[in-house]
């Protein structure tokens, strides 16, 4: 009698299991295809060139300047979206869970979510390329700048999303226990909240540095691009993605093989920034029993 | 303990500060910046890095588009624009603006019929537009087998491609299309992007050629270059004069040549379906837009300057890339223009 | 911090202490709300932005731009219909594959994975996420659109039998269209929703899981009974952030998707979405048609709204259904 569905259930565990290793298997092999598909069209121009001769020398260049200004921009936009983006989901996960204010800003926080990248560029062409260029009389439009802040505006929404989720997952004995201590609730939300889920919130960091280092469209009409090297972030400036995004298109064969060795260059870049962090914070783990 | 957090602050503020300090650096000589359109991006990069190493004068061209290439110039934010579409007088006066051609490129039928060799077929304007049109749905239609004696056409369904990006492409096209047929002209019209009546819509040239080449018993339509550079198979054209042509740097000048730019004001013209008896009836130019009165002025100067020495010594980087440098009358009435109208 | 245990706290240090706490505290407040607040008014400035720049079409044309499916620049003629069409099915497609895929690849990589093969796969399917959308549109072009004309034969001969949803799969086989976009939407969303569940089912406290295992559940009952009820939420958060990546996706999705506007009920013909019809056609636009493509900006905020206001509304009684039982 006990013995069949007992059956039954060891049979759909089984099931399951099985799923679960081939859902992995069928997305490691889509990385696979992707990243070979890459590698084998941007084997050929990574070399030393891809890293020392600047854009402006086409098929005979490289992506000197266009990977300086994408380590600028990025390192930019992170650093104005990561930190409001923590504090802001902090806020709305320890401060506004279930206030009218939080329930609003976590909604149209996942419409930000989707909003089309050009769009954002464009609402910063609007806001910041135009002014300034108005401001100093043409001397300062596109400009570095400008371009991380639209980068910024992508990245935002995914770190506020994952640190209000990953916040509200702690459990909340944890959050009773340091305050009945007597410790203010500045320093719970930040020395335990924040650190009982520092390796969720950095995976947040990392995704929506994932999704802004390969974004092209926000970049067109707000840092612009440069064939030249420039360092200043008031100047306008290169980026990866946009190079990767004008050779696409150009008739030369050559430089289509630079914008997958660019492509390479961005996964392999993103994949030595995740490790890195996660190197760093995996010590920090802390379980929550 | 509260390291992680504090680390991520401090490390943003170290960013924001570094990069404040390194705004004082970098002082260049004249930089000056262009946009707009695509097709001739791979032609004014190449002159930009030979013409910095002349004068370090670095001239930045972006491709956002012709229409941002516009946008850009009347905002102000550029110091030329380059369009793949020429803008009226009214528009040049009220925005305090001059135009002129900069380089000449063609636009090629691209194919992939089994059995039909590249170059072989040979298509004219009324049949082409009724391709596109949807009218003529196969390969075996009476129009393309009087047009091709002697060359075997399956009897399969044609899938037509065309541009789903917005470009100067499918303006040229559609505006020669628009010239030779008359039901054309009314049902589609010419734009940068149209309601196409049939077909699918690739992404760039790229997307096109990719189509037509994965997809038999396709017909689509690339920039000249990127024919030749890719190995895409093109047809032929029955042009204006009657006659059938090759798309190659000669019959692109001819058409060039034989387009009526003496009696255009502002060089507002377009060169398809010109009457020359050798030109290819799909050539197009993208023009250049500086202000008559520029803001910066020593900005203004290194456009036009570079753009004089682009005519004299870019010829060799333009043909290099599959494009056809300007016919030296057409370069004459230019250099006048630009003492006519810019003080230059 | 030592001199906390040299001087024992008197009334006063206390009192000074917790009122300098409740200082603290309020300002602690202050600094994150003005972060939530920031967030607000980025959404609110884009959306008004684009509402701004898609006036002329949106007050020109009204509820007409929402049921036109004729897409005419030449004449200056915009409906939605097409773009609002292609978007919510491409869309749903890609949630359709990629919330099981992800799910089962997060129950991998916390249940059954052995320890040292978990950090390595899981850094993997992130770089999934980190590929440039161009590359993704790239292979898809060049290799997986020609891939998916060598299946769809033979899903037209089989699935395209099927009563009610045989239709679905008809067409020529020509590789490209809203399918398509699909499968290549899914694999760039995965990875976004799989490591949020991989992270949230990490915090399931042990002593939860352990006690069903002592009862005799199996990995999977564990699973479907403990865990998933334990981070519903968050699960549900990452669906959204795949959602929203899916809704807005534009580079990779307008190489494979054909853009037609021209509306089918065959999932192998091509389609058009709101983002790719932007990204498109915006370079090249002036006047009327750049406020239309702006107009289509402004609405994909709405449809995103009225996406997850439903999805917000059937969670609602999902949750009272629950209540009940």
């Amino acid at each position: 009698m006990t013995r069949t569905p007992y059956l039954r259930r060891r049979l759909t565990n089984l099931v399951a299991l099985g799923f679960a290793g081939l859902a992995t298997a069928l997305g490691l092999a889509f990385l696979g295809w992707i990243l070979w598909v890459t590698l084998s069209n941007g084997i050929s121009a990574f070399g030393p060139r891809l890293f020392t001769r600047i854009t402006a020398y086409a098929d005979q260049g490289g992506l000197a300047n266009a990977i300086v200004g994408s380590l600028i921009m990025d390192a930019l936009a992170l650093a104005v979206c990561a930190p409001i983006g923590v504090l802001a989901g902090t806020f709305l996960a320890e401060y506004a869970n279930r206030s009218r204010l939080g329930t609003t800003i976590r909604f149209l926080n996942d419409i930000l979510l989707s909003a089309p990248s050009i769009v954002l560029g464009l609402f910063v062409y609007v806001i910041v390329v135009l002014p300034m260029s108005r401001l100093t009389n043409g001397a300062v439009s596109f400009s570095g700048v400008a371009g991380a802040l639209a980068l910024a505006l992508i990245g935002l929404p995914v770190i506020v999303r994952t640190t209000d989720e990953m916040l509200k997952l702690v459990p909340s004995t944890l959050r009773e226990a340091a305050l009945s201590l007597g410790i203010p609730q500045w320093k719970v939300t930040v020395q335990i909240l924040m650190r009982a889920s520092t390796s969720g919130i950095v995976t947040g960091v990392l995704l929506a540095l994932a999704r802004l280092a390969g974004e092209t469209a926000p970049l067109l009409f707000t840092a612009f691009g440069n064939n030249y090297m420039v360092l200043n972030p008031l100047d306008k400036m290169a980026s990866v993605p946009v190079a990767i995004y004008q050779y696409t298109n150009d008739p030369d064969p050559a430089l289509h093989a630079i914008a997958w060795a660019g492509a390479l260059l961005i996964a392999l870049a993103v994949l030595a920034t995740s490790l890195v962090t996660r190197l760093l914070f995996s010590s920090h783990k802390v379980r929550h029993d | 303990m509260l390291k992680s957090p504090r680390r991520t602050l401090r490390f943003g503020a170290l960013a924001v500060l570094v990069s404040l300090a390194l705004t004082g650096i970098s002082a260049q000589a004249t930089d000056v910046t262009g946009a707009g359109s695509s097709f001739v991006y791979p032609v004014i990069s190449k002159w930009s890095a030979s013409y910095a190493e002349k004068t370090g004068n670095r001239v930045n061209y972006q491709s956002i588009g012709s229409g941002g290439g516009i946008a850009q110039i009347k905002a102000g934010t550029v110091d030329f624009g380059a369009s793949d579409m020429p803008l009226d007088a009214a528009t040049l006066a009220k925005f305090g603006l001059g135009q002129f051609p900069d380089v000449i490129g063609g636009i090629v039928p691209a194919l992939n019929v089994p059995g039909v060799a590249p170059g072989q077929l040979v298509l004219d304007g009324p049949t082409l537009a009724n391709i596109f049109l949807g009218r003529i749905a196969k390969w075996n239609a009476p129009a393309i087998v009087a047009l091709n004696p002697g060359v075997k056409l399956p009897g399969t369904k044609i899938t037509v491609v065309h541009r789903s990006d917005g470009s100067g492409t499918s303006f040229n096209l559609t505006n020669y299309l628009t010239k030779v047929s008359p039901e054309w002209k009314a049902k589609v019209g010419e734009g940068t992007a149209v309601n196409w009546p049939v077909g699918i819509g690739g992404k760039g040239n790229e997307g096109v050629s990719a189509y037509v080449r994965q997809i038999p018993n396709a017909i689509g339509y690339v920039e000249y270059a990127y024919a030749v550079k890719n190995h895409i198979a093109y047809a032929r054209m029955k042009n204006a004069a009657g006659k059938v042509v090759e798309p190659k740097a000669a019959s692109f000048q001819a058409a060039a040549a034989t387009a009526d730019w003496a009696s255009a004001k502002n060089f507002d013209l377009l060169m398809t379906n010109a009457p020359g008896a050798e030109a290819w009836p799909i050539t197009a130019t993208s023009w250049v837009i500086v202000y008559k009165k520029p803001k910066n002025a020593a900005n203004s100067k290194v456009v036009l300057d570079f753009f004089k020495w682009a005519y004299e010594h870019g010829q060799p980087a333009a043909s290099a890339l599959d494009y056809v440098p300007l016919p030296p009358s057409l370069v004459g009435q230019i250099e006048s223009y630009w003492k006519a109208e810019l003080k230059q | 911090m030592s001199s906390r245990f040299d001087n024992p706290p008197t009334v006063a240090t206390t009192d000074y202490r917790s009122r300098r706490d409740a200082r603290h505290d309020t300002w602690f407040r202050r600094l994150l709300k003005t972060c939530a607040l920031l967030v607000l008014a980025a959404l609110l400035g884009a959306a008004l932005a684009t509402f701004w720049g898609g006036r002329e079409v949106l007050f020109h044309d009204g509820f007409r731009f929402l049921t036109n499916d004729t897409w005419n620049p030449v004449a200056d003629d915009y409906g939605a219909l097409a773009p609002i069409y292609g978007t919510l099915v491409t869309s749903s497609i890609a949630l359709l594959l990629a919330v099981p895929v992800s799910f089962g690849i997060a129950l991998f990589l916390t249940e059954l994975a052995p320890h040292w093969l978990r950090a390595p796969v899981a850094t993997a399917i992130d770089l999934l996420a980190s590929i440039p959308s161009i590359i993704y549109g790239m292979w898809g072009l060049f290799v997986f659109v020609p891939f998916m004309a060598s299946i769809e034969p033979a899903l037209s001969a089989s699935l395209g039998r099927l009563p009610l949803v045989g239709g679905l799969f008809d067409g020529p086989p020509l590789g490209l269209g809203l399918l398509t976009s699909g499968i290549v939407l899914a694999v760039m969303i995965l990875p976004f929703i799989a490591a949020v569940m991989r992270e949230v089912f990490q915090t399931v406290p042990v002593r939860l899981k352990e006690s069903a295992y002592a009862l005799g559940s199996t990995t999977w009952e564990v699973m479907w009974h403990i865990v998933l009820p334990y981070t519903r939420s968050a699960v549900i958060g990452g669906v959204f952030l795949g959602l929203g990546r899916a809704l807005g996706e534009t580079m990779a999705v307008t190489f494979v998707l054909g853009n037609s506007y021209l509306i089918t009920g065959s999932l192998l013909m091509p389609g058009t979405s709101i983002s790719s019809s932007i990204a498109n056609e915006f370079n090249e636009a002036v006047g009327m048609h750049r406020s239309a493509l702006i107009a289509l900006g402004f609405l994909l905020f709405v449809v995103t709204f009225v996406v997850l206001l439903i999805a917000r509304l059937m969670l609602r009684q999902l949750a009272r259904r629950e209540g009940e039982r």
